[in-house]
């Protein structure tokens, strides 16, 4: 890989041992991915907590530093991390400090938490604590390079924003924090952001359910490649893009798709292609809509639900109102806890909406910073779950081991109040 | 060497240096690190994966590559911390996550096959990978 002076100099250690092992990271990186150069950056979301029960040992053994050397820097030896470089976020974290007793987390869990968050803040990384940075003020233009984590949000920022990242990992993102650098390879480069298969979607594709089973589907057929949607004829909303890439980056890996005339890159499906021929073309029908959805509900059998997730990825404010208009004057079952996951800022608007009295006057609460999956969270004696969320449906059976409906908002509230899944694709 | 035992020669690119053997463990299925698999034990836990329930430890992986979420380094990652890391990753399709993960496990790793390793190894072949030099050798176990 070939490397400027400046980053020539950085891996000498002219800017100190942690910059050095930083780059050291990068090269490594860079040269597995046959990476021709680095490039600059000055947007990365990451994460630097210690989100698992393994990690949190290693932190509470050896400290915040040894912890950001051995998981961000993949440094054995223990440096002195300085304040980053690059504009960075906090991605989702491992609990909702204001909810630590409702999540059932040790008081030992959050002081670790809340010293860590304190060691982050200091680092100069903004601590805005979601997995969809977008909704709280990061933002990335089109054309930005970004060093991003989180497949539901590098999705996100490639295709509706037009900004450039791959998705990243803990170690490179704590890497391009110290140097202000990310590998030129992948979706960097121009070429390998246009269209490679086409999805003809001949269901008329409009609620945030459809637009979950699209995403899954797409997911499944296309892997990691980058699909182009032909046939649809409402404009999603945010919230409604925000769970296709979701799905589609849980059952696959993609990390760019078009949709012509509404996503940052293509006007028609021609300009979605450019230069590629399509590879493959499929459908998405009546039959293609319900496999996926017989597919996010293949771990549930029982009817009885204890739990209801939603929120995932973290919930824009319309989402949040949504609910509420299902839920006033609402009581839930009082075998069924149901818990509503949002960025913190995004929470303190519905503070001053009252949207989280209704949420709480109904039995729910209002959480932030973290979701069941990523905080290894349930209420205590969770056996079944109902979500409307593809990616936590697809994610909460392995690592929690819980069976899982997936619905729509709808089901999901009534399941809520009457403690039965009743649920079908209508 | 009894007459029937085969060895087959596969020639790909070094991801991350070194040497090392053992029994294959091979599968069609892209993988999932976070969500896909547990680190204490090495275990695939994603539902319809066709390991679902199988460790990879001490293992010679053979996979298509990478799936899923951007945690995929830190679960390999933290399986190498834990113990339960594979031997060796062989893989077909390069991204990301494969590259990073497969860099920090520290695991000899390699891709860019001359042909596919997943059609030429099958579980339980014994399989001796020199990633320095870019060369795999499988002797089949029957």
């Amino acid at each position: 890989m070939r490397l400027t002076d400046e980053e020539k100099a950085m891996l000498d250690g002219k800017e100190g041992p942690a910059v050095q092992k930083a780059m050291d990271l990068l090269v490594r990186y860079g040269e597995a991915l046959g990476a021709e150069k680095l490039v600059k950056t000055n947007n990365v979301s990451t994460t630097v907590v210690s989100s698992n029960p393994f990690m949190r040992d290693f932190t509470n053994k050896y400290g915040f530093d040894a912890t950001f050397s051995e998981f961000n820097l993949d440094s054995q030896e223990v440096v002195e991390i300085p304040t980053v470089k690059t504009h960075s976020c906090q991605l989702i974290t491992s609990l909702d400090a204001e909810h630590w007793e409702t999540l059932g987390v040790s008081r030992d869990r959050l002081e670790l938490t809340k010293n860590q968050e304190i060691y982050n803040g200091n680092l100069g990384i903004q601590l805005m604590s979601t997995c969809a940075p977008y909704q709280v003020g990061n933002v990335p233009v089109k054309g930005e390079v970004c060093a991003w984590m989180e497949s539901s949000a590098v999705v996100y920022i490639n295709s509706v924003l037009g900004a450039r990242s791959n998705v990243e990992g803990r170690e490179s993102t704590g890497a391009a924090m110290l140097t202000g650098r990310i590998p030129y390879w992948g979706y960097h480069i121009d070429e390998n952001r246009l269209g490679t298969d086409l999805i003809d979607v001949e269901w008329d594709v409009e609620s945030m359910t459809d637009w979950g089973l699209l995403g899954y589907y797409a997911g499944e057929v296309v892997g990691e490649r980058v699909p182009v949607l032909s046939g649809i004829h409402h404009t999603p909303n945010m919230y409604r893009v925000k769970h296709f890439g979701a799905a589609a980056a849980s059952s696959g890996g993609v990390e760019m798709y078009h949709i012509p005339g509404i996503t940052a890159e293509a006007r028609t499906v021609e300009e979605a292609f450019g230069k590629n021929k399509p590879q493959f073309s499929f459908k998405f029908g009546k039959a293609e809509r319900q496999k996926a959805y017989d597919h996010l509900n293949v771990s549930a059998r029982d009817t009885n639900v204890d739990f209801i997730m939603l929120g995932c990825p973290h919930a824009s404010i319309e989402q949040v109102w949504e609910i509420t208009k299902l839920l006033k004057g609402k009581r839930i079952n009082s075998s069924t806890q149901l818990w509503i996951f949002t960025p913190r800022a995004i929470r303190q608007l519905a503070d001053r909406n009252g949207y989280t009295k209704i949420i709480t006057d109904a039995g729910g609460v209002l959480m932030s910073d973290t979701c069941p999956a990523i905080g290894q969270v349930l209420p205590k004696g969770t056996k079944v779950v109902a979500t409307d969320s593809a990616k936590q449906a697809h994610y909460l059976p392995a690592i929690m081991g819980v069976q899982t409906w997936f619905g729509s908002l709808e089901d999901c509230i009534n399941a809520a109040i009457t403690g039965k899944w009743s649920g079908d694709l209508r | 060497m009894t007459t029937d035992t085969k060895k087959i020669i596969l020639n790909g690119r070094k991801i991350v240096g070194g040497c090392a053997e053992g029994e294959a463990l091979v599968t069609r299925d892209t993988i999932s690190g976070w969500g896909g698999i547990n680190p204490a034990n090495g275990n695939i836990i994603e539902l319809r994966h066709e390991l679902y329930g199988q460790s990879f430890k001490d293992k010679i992986l053979v996979f298509p590559g990478a799936k899923g979420s951007s945690g995929w380094s830190t679960f390999f990652h933290t399986s190498r911390l834990a113990g339960t890391a594979p031997k060796a990753m062989l893989f077909n399709v390069m991204t990301t996550k494969m590259a990073l993960g497969a860099v920090v496990t520290h695991a000899p790793a390699m891709t860019d096959f001359d042909q596919d390793p997943i059609e030429f190894i099958e579980t339980g072949d014994w399989v001796k990978v020199d990633a320095d030099n870019g060369i795999v050798e499988i002797t089949k176990k029957r």
